[in-house]
């Protein structure tokens, strides 16, 4: 049985790490809180653009347009959005799975790191184009406009010819789905086209363009890129602190129950010494007498 | 009655709903040059081009800066999606100022690398937002 004072040791400083779990729970609650609010805010927008752009495609099915085709280069980018400090359980390397274990093949991907833990798992493997790990900590729209220039203008000089953003989609505080969505060229789903065409068939039937359709498209896709970068990183902040939360919540009941198994030995180890003192005392008295 | 003429005003930034409320006219500038709606409008989808936005309520006139995004004009209802878009009160006027001369000097001493359509729409940015201060 290991002695009194290395029990007491041993549970000191697993108080103190349970004191630290709690403390970044407590931080990451707070930022959820914070995070969550952003994402809820910004969501008519998104969905506005989301439909306006869908609009569009839906009347220019058949249209030959730059962004609509796939590049001669065989080249695909990839925005990866994940963290800068770990300690958020699986959240950082769910994502990473989804670029190591995907289908896409290795020495075709440029990946476009937002986070620093994605980018140090990444670049091993992979060509890391660029790096923006500091707009994570607080994505301000300003930041995603940057990112969808970059990429886009990489797109139309025709060194990549598809675009991908891999992030975590937030679906409330518990659930969180990493999430390979393409960007580039823009793809909308039967499925989608149908659910846009009947909600809104007669409404929207007669809309017209100013400027027309394709010009139309080349300012909105930019926008609508951005926007589903920037969207992507509002959830990404909401899963990132979300998966932290319910880590540091795990660590810290974790660190309770090995508290209580180390009081219960040390109890035992203390009663231990003193029936033994007690013994020796005996034994010593009756030796004397 | 005056009812009659009013529409629903939606103007939304990534950040925030920035606008909402019943309004019978409203203003701004598009690609394809500066734009009047009033209510039921032929349902059009337009690109902003930086400059002012007037919005006119049953109360009165207020304006404000919007800089990019797009609008989406339905019968009565009309929604703007707005990147950038601001009230006077949160303008930064000598920001506005230096940014109008920097592009303006960008304009007159043209080099081959100057960019004209980024230095000509940072004008129109500074000027809108110097507009709608004064």
């Amino acid at each position: 049985m290991a002695s009194m004072r290395d029990i007491k040791r041993r549970k000191g400083s697993i108080q103190s790490t349970q004191q630290i779990t709690k403390a970044m729970k407590l931080v990451s609650t707070v930022k959820l809180q914070r995070a969550k609010q952003n994402a809820e805010k910004s969501g008519d927008y998104f969905r506005c653009m989301f439909e306006t752009v869908n609009s569009i495609l839906q009347k220019t099915k058949n249209l030959d347009h730059k962004y609509l085709r796939s590049g001669a280069s065989g080249k695909k980018a990839v925005i990866v959005i994940t963290s800068n400090r770990g300690l958020a359980g699986g959240y950082n390397s769910n994502v990473i799975k989804l670029i190591t274990k995907g289908e896409l093949a290795e020495e075709e991907l440029a990946i476009y790191a937002v986070g620093k833990k994605g980018k140090e798992a990444l670049q091993r493997r992979y060509e890391i184009k660029a790096d923006y790990s500091d707009v994570i900590e607080e994505p301000v729209y300003a930041d995603a406009m940057v990112i969808g220039r970059d990429v886009l203008e990489a797109f139309e000089k025709g060194e990549i010819s598809e675009i991908y953003l891999a992030y975590t989609g937030f679906k409330n505080t518990v659930v969180h789905i990493p999430t390979l969505l393409k960007l580039l060229p823009v793809e909308v789903s039967e499925e989608e086209m149908e659910n846009g065409g009947s909600a809104e068939g007669a409404d929207k039937a007669l809309m017209n363009f100013e400027p027309e359709d394709e010009e139309a498209l080349n300012l909105l896709i930019p926008k609508y890129i951005t926007s589903l970068i920037y969207g992507g990183m509002i959830e990404a902040v909401a899963s990132e602190n979300g998966a932290r939360m319910q880590a540091m919540d795990s660590a810290t009941s974790n660190a309770e129950e090995m508290i209580d198994k180390l009081t219960l030995l040390y109890n035992r180890a203390r009663q231990g010494s003193i029936t033994q003192e007690l013994t020796e005392i005996i034994a010593g008295a009756n030796a004397i007498s | 009655m005056a009812d009659n003429n009013l529409f629903s005003l939606k103007i939304i930034t990534p950040d925030r709903v920035f606008y909402e409320g019943s309004v019978s006219m409203v203003e701004f500038n598009t690609t394809e040059g500066e734009i009047g709606i009033y209510k039921k409008h032929v349902p059009t989808t337009v690109i902003v081009n930086p400059g002012i936005l007037t919005i006119t309520e049953e109360e009165g006139v207020r304006e404000a800066a919007l800089h990019a995004g797009f609008a989406e004009i339905l019968q009565d209802e009309v929604v703007i999606l707005a990147e950038i878009v601001e009230w006077p009160e949160e303008i930064d006027i000598s920001r506005a100022q230096a940014a109008k001369e920097r592009a303006e000097e960008r304009l007159r001493s043209k080099t081959p690398e100057t960019d004209i359509l980024r230095a000509e729409t940072a004008l129109q940015r500074a000027l809108a937002r110097i507009h709608v201060i004064k």
